[in-house]
């Protein structure tokens, strides 16, 4: 188990008051302008040194992503720093404690990788539906303001750098980068082609770098204890701490920060409570939220809870939103369900993703109740498969990859219950409508 | 999103809200909001406003708001934007009502992980006490709606109701929470159950010491690990 003193946020739980004044009191913004002093690219070096990949699902080398950002902003295009706080991705509810209890870790974050990257702002896109996390952190950026820790020579750095604060208000695809720049210009949210990047040609036009909220706020705690730190903790390639989201069928559900690659089973004991009726009652585990594919109990049980661990069992670590369902679970619906949400959460730009997401989920609750024939199940993989790799965004790859989990390791269940119904020769519905 | 929008009558929502202007108080926070954005991108601005526009008809109706087209145009016309686009916005974000709604919008999570703690008995709490999706009491009180995750999953099952949440729920909580509300009186917000947040159930198995104090870590830091 990581030791208390290597936690970062530790006050995720919101015991003590997230104010700038208690903030400082846990070591926030202590001397941020020394960090600052040892010069952009020294900064960048640090990140890249400690191992710290992306925490918003996709694990990409943070450091890497902050050097593609031009060294000197040409005129009348200045750089952006995009803060992805629109934490939507089911099982997540991370970036929600860092916002409402530990929000001066996130605002000094950004001033420091704002600076690194030579940009002149930073905006937080957080999800709309953060009602109450958002007047936390309107408040404590008006804090940091008062203080002089933003806004023209912020911390005394000799840098001048704004924060400003915009609130979505409800889109799953917000939190898709392009899509997140599309909104945060006043748009509906749908994503861009790429190329150009972001780094490129982000908001308004201007280089721009989306960094997830836990990827900015563990910046500074990084550059102050040193790279070597964080990089001692976890496996080479993961390295760090990392907040798991805890959720389903554990006697305790809760959030909590370990270390990268502790193994489920100790993570979910020493935590969570153990999994509701024993261990011998674990069903399977959904490890880095909806969008990667399902572990059955067997394979997740001592597997390392990291980027490489997980995919070696065909799944991801996500955003470490670990899901767990127990044998009571119906399988089939509990997927179903994620089917629904991916086709209500589907922008329509794409046909095979406003036209895949729906016909996959009617055609999932066929599965469910049994009605479905049974050559249905392949037709099904064979779709998902057409509209995986065939979208702008990632959102059509995270509908197909929940299904196919499914079909892998849960296809007897599927079939019983098309045999149980009676219909495994029967005649082939029209799933689309 | 997928979902087509229900529109209301264009005549009575214009004779109604024909004349919406900003109260005093908001249109001072408009200016705040605009000043966020670069000039010359106040578009930008679209989004705060429009949720600005629904609290002031939510708070002119004593409902959790909405917005009739006469106030989209006006949102429109502060930015300089074509009616279209904003509609085109007001209708692709979920939290936009573009019809009116009770004095209390009850947002049950349906998702995969509150429908595995629990979600369909917090519906049929709902359900019980005569709440329909989609539909708003005869009383003008409660209108239900099944929204998709709201990021409280360690915190399941749960409903946000206007500005709050309530966590933890079962069939009792929600029904307790739903009479409380009619009875015109503020339930206790989080979770329903004795747990701080999102700490596990029983107290914490990390950082006890921030429970009592303010607890500064830094002193056990040691030296950097080589």
């Amino acid at each position: 188990m990581l030791d208390d003193k290597d936690r970062i946020f530790t006050n995720v739980y919101g015991f003590q008051p997230w104010n700038l004044d208690a903030a400082r009191k846990r070591g926030d913004w202590d001397d941020t302008k020394a960090l600052m002093a040892r010069g952009q690219d020294q900064i960048i070096e640090d990140i890249k040194a400690s191992g710290l990949r992306g925490r918003g699902g996709a694990g990409f080398p943070t450091g890497m992503k902050w050097s593609f950002m031009p060294k000197e902003p040409k005129p009348g295009k200045p750089s952006f720093l995009l803060i992805n706080a629109d934490e939507s991705e089911p099982g997540s509810c991370k970036d929600r404690e860092i916002i409402r209890h530990d929000p001066h870790k996130l605002i000094e974050g950004a001033l420091i990788a704002g600076f690194a990257m030579r940009a002149r702002a930073a905006y937080i896109y957080i999800r709309g539906e953060f009602i109450y996390e958002a007047k936390v952190l309107f408040a404590a950026v008006e804090e940091a303001y008062a203080a002089g820790l933003l806004g023209k020579n912020a911390a005394g750095s000799g840098y001048d750098f704004d924060v400003f604060v915009h609130r979505g208000a409800g889109a799953y695809i917000c939190g898709e980068e392009t899509a997140q720049i599309e909104s945060l210009e006043g748009k509906k949210g749908q994503p861009r082609l790429k190329p150009p990047f972001p780094a490129g040609a982000g908001l308004y036009g201007c280089p721009t770098t989306v960094n997830n909220v836990e990827s900015i706020a563990v910046t500074p705690t990084i550059l102050r204890r040193g790279p070597a730190w964080f990089a001692g903790i976890g496996r080479k390639g993961n390295e760090g701490t990392k907040l798991f989201q805890i959720s389903g069928h554990v006697n305790k559900p809760c959030v909590v920060e370990e270390a990268m690659g502790i193994s489920f089973k100790e993570l979910i004991e020493t935590h969570a409570g153990g999994i509701r009726g024993g261990w011998d009652n674990l069903l399977a585990v959904i490890p880095g939220g909806s969008s990667v594919p399902l572990v059955p109990a067997a394979q997740i049980m001592d597997a390392p809870m990291d980027f490489d661990g997980l995919k070696a069992l065909g799944s991801g670590l996500g955003t470490a939103a670990v899901i767990v369902m127990d044998k009571s679970t119906d399988i089939v619906r509990a997927i179903s369900r994620l089917s629904y949400f991916y086709k209500h959460e589907s922008c329509g730009q794409c046909t095979p993703c406003r036209e895949g997401t729906g016909w996959m989920w009617r055609v999932m609750e066929r599965l469910r109740t049994g009605e479905a024939a049974v050559e249905e199940i392949d037709m099904l993989l064979d779709v998902t498969k057409q509209v995986e790799g065939h979208t702008i965004c990632a959102l059509g790859d995270a509908a197909a990859w929940p299904i196919q989990g499914l079909l892998r390791h849960f296809r007897p269940e599927v079939e019983r219950r098309i045999a149980e119904r009676g219909n495994a020769g029967g005649d082939m519905m029209e799933a689309a409508e | 999103m997928s979902d087509a929008a229900h529109f209301t009558d264009e005549a009575e929502a214009r004779a109604r809200w024909g004349s919406f202007s900003w109260t005093a108080e908001n249109a001072e926070q408009v200016k705040k909001i605009i000043a966020r954005y670069p000039p010359g991108r106040q578009q930008s601005a679209v989004m705060p406003l429009l949720d600005l526009a629904q609290r002031q008809v939510g708070a002119e109706t004593n409902t959790q708001g909405w917005l009739p087209i006469p106030v989209m145009e006006y949102v429109g016309r502060q930015l300089g934007m074509p009616y279209i686009r904003v509609l085109e916005v007001a209708s692709f974000y979920t939290m936009y009502n573009l019809a009116p709604v009770g004095r209390y919008h009850v947002q049950v999570c349906g998702t995969t992980p509150c429908m595995l703690r629990g979600s369909d008995d917090v519906l049929d709490a709902c359900y019980k006490k005569g709440l329909k999706k989609g539909a708003t009491t005869a009383d003008g009180l409660f209108t239900l709606t099944e929204v998709e995750c709201l990021g409280a999953c360690a915190n399941a099952p749960m409903v946000q109701i206007n500005d709050d949440n309530y966590e933890d729920l079962t069939f009792d909580t929600t029904t307790a929470i739903l009479e409380t509300l009619a009875r015109g009186e503020q339930p206790k917000i989080g979770p329903a159950i004795d747990r701080q947040t999102s700490c596990p159930e029983g107290g914490p198995t990390t950082l006890k010491e921030m429970v009592s104090e303010n607890h500064d870590y830094r002193g056990q830091w040691g030296t950097a690990h080589a």
